[in-house]
């Protein structure tokens, strides 16, 4: 749009509007654009809109499309049309045209056009990042955005090369099975056993770091049933392409009826898992620490597990 | 120096060099371990038997103190370094491992159970510092000397942890592959192939003595303490 503004100001004397000619064949290139980047192409952007988060990053990509496009056309019709109507022609006599400086009007147009783009956008980006379904990313262990209502909590354990699941509110249960209920928020409690991984619900528009120690969390909101597919995001080792799974998002009956289920039957191994906790540290169980001293051995991993319990060696 | 005699020169030192890349990518960087054919000449269908042991040692002389796979070759009765095992598909697969190695507790107490297994459990017997007998389906890894390392192939939600011997076990292996004679705790158990397919597996007990977490070294290198079933 300032490019156009660029060259209707250019002095042309008696000849042509350049500038109207430009806005004619910029006016409806971009509106129909936009038409076939909102209503035809957009419904189909990434990722989806399985859940609120995802729709919202959808819409967020749908509004930068619409906008972002006419600026593209402007550009490319405006380098167009000056290569056409002004490229070099046989009677031309090589020299420059006029300079164009001091023109005020091009100038502000310019510059209000491009600081309410970026201004706009990074209004929007602001909001749409904690409202009204947040970004779906990690938020650290304090976030600043909460849904309404009670979530129901998953906490995603990482570690090489694998995600596990666990329930709190379904006694702790821990599984290698993703499950989660249409139409109830869900809060994601990321964290990793060893090294820097992340978490990437794909269709759900969720991706959060899980790093060791560390109590990352995410909120979504599921709005489909279907499969999700989960990913690491994060470089991590020899199997990292491999650590994937696949994840479901069912009814709310069906759900209930999974977890207690699966509390169920996971209730053995379910007793020799450590409480609950936001984060946990593997290399601090005291009793193997102490076994191993007893026994006069390192222990492995070199003192992963706890040197600092030694009795003679804190 | 002439003309001719620089541009072969050029093209002698272009080619070496190449030459050079060339061995050390195929040598280094894209050598595996040979694979172990099972069911070869077998009727579609039939159980396979499967024998492997896991090592506090290895034979491999650049690494000769990483833990360690190995596997006995169906066709010639001899011990193999390698964990790339090719198996018939939607065939019954028993499995012997022979465990010799020391315990560790597991990162993740989850790898405890026994899962994907036929009956989702297995059968122990030997000198473990834990549980004997057929049937178990968990072992505690936090509460006993436990676990030493696990045969887990996350796509098919097959997880086998091995109990450890004692630290304190007299005649531990010192040389792999490892004799009878050493001490050591007996597994079996059974699972079903699926269709075709590489479906890794790997040890999910943190046993790469040393390195970082214990996740480096013999847990990250195929041929070690992981590798993939090659199911054709």
């Amino acid at each position: 749009m300032a490019e156009t503004a660029g060259v209707a100001a250019q002095p042309s004397g008696a000849g042509p509007n350049h500038g109207l000619r430009i806005l004619l064949l910029w006016l409806p290139a971009a509106l129909a654009a936009d038409l076939v980047i909102w209503f035809v192409w957009g419904p189909h952007l990434p990722p989806g809109d399985m859940s609120s988060s995802a729709a919202s990053q959808q819409f967020d990509l749908r509004v930068l499309a619409v906008l972002a496009a006419p600026v593209f056309l402007a550009v490319l019709i405006c380098a167009g049309y000056s290569m056409i109507t002004w490229r070099v022609r046989g009677d031309d006599d090589g020299e420059d045209g006029p300079p164009i400086e001091g023109n005020a009007k091009v100038q502000v147009s310019w510059i209000a056009i491009s600081s309410a783009l970026i201004l706009g956008l990074a209004a929007f980006g602001t909001y749409q990042l904690i409202a009204p379904a947040g970004a779906g990313a990690g938020e650290g262990p304090q976030p600043i955005w909460q849904p309404d209502g009670k979530p129901v909590v998953v906490q995603v354990i990482a570690q090489q090369w694998l995600f596990t699941y666990r329930y709190p509110q379904y006694g702790g249960v821990e599984t290698t099975q993703l499950e989660l209920p249409v139409g109830e928020p869900v809060q994601f409690n990321v964290t990793s056993l060893d090294v820097i991984h992340s978490f990437w619900a794909y269709q759900l528009g969720v991706k959060a770091d899980a790093n060791p120690q560390v109590n990352n969390v995410a909120y979504t909101t599921p709005e489909h049933a279907g499969t999700v597919t989960v990913r690491c995001a994060e470089l991590c080792g020899l199997w990292h392409g491999a650590m994937y799974d696949y994840g479901k998002v069912v009814s709310v009956a069906a759900f209930q009826a999974w977890a207690h289920r699966t509390e169920t039957s996971m209730a053995k191994i379910t007793k020799t898992l450590p409480p609950y906790a936001l984060i946990y540290t593997p290399n601090e169980i005291k009793g193997l620490a102490n076994f191993y001293y007893q026994a006069g051995l390192p222990g492995a991993g070199g003192g992963y597990y706890g040197n600092q319990y030694y009795p003679d060696e804190p | 120096m002439s003309l001719t005699a620089r541009i072969i020169t050029v093209a002698a030192a272009f080619l070496a060099l190449t030459a050079g890349v060339v061995f050390v990518l195929a040598h280094y960087l894209l050598a595996e371990p040979p694979t172990v054919v099972f069911g070869a000449g077998q009727a579609p269908g039939q159980p396979v038997s499967m024998t492997i042991m896991t090592d506090p040692v290895n034979d491999v002389s650049s690494h000769p103190d990483w833990v360690s796979y190995f596997v006995k070759s169906p066709q010639t009765g001899q011990w193999v370094h390698s964990t790339i095992w090719q198996l018939p598909p939607h065939t019954r697969v028993n499995v012997t491992a022979y465990q010799f190695d020391t315990c560790d507790p597991l990162r993740n107490q989850l790898m405890g159970e026994v899962t994907g297994t036929v009956g989702n459990v297995m059968a122990v017997s030997g000198e473990a510092d834990g549980l004997n007998g057929p049937g178990i389906s968990v072992v505690n890894s936090d509460t006993t000397c436990g676990v030493a390392h696990t045969f887990n192939v996350p796509e098919l939600g097959i997880n086998v942890p091995f109990e450890g011997i004692l630290y304190t076990a007299k005649n531990q292996c010192t040389l792999a592959p490892c004799a009878m004679s050493f001490t050591h705790v007996t597994t079996t158990f059974s699972f079903i192939t699926p269709g075709p397919g590489d479906y890794r597996w790997q040890c999910f007990i943190p046993c790469g003595l040393a390195s970082v977490d214990g996740n480096g070294h013999a847990m990250s290198t195929i041929g070690f303490m992981t590798g993939y079933l090659d199911v054709a």
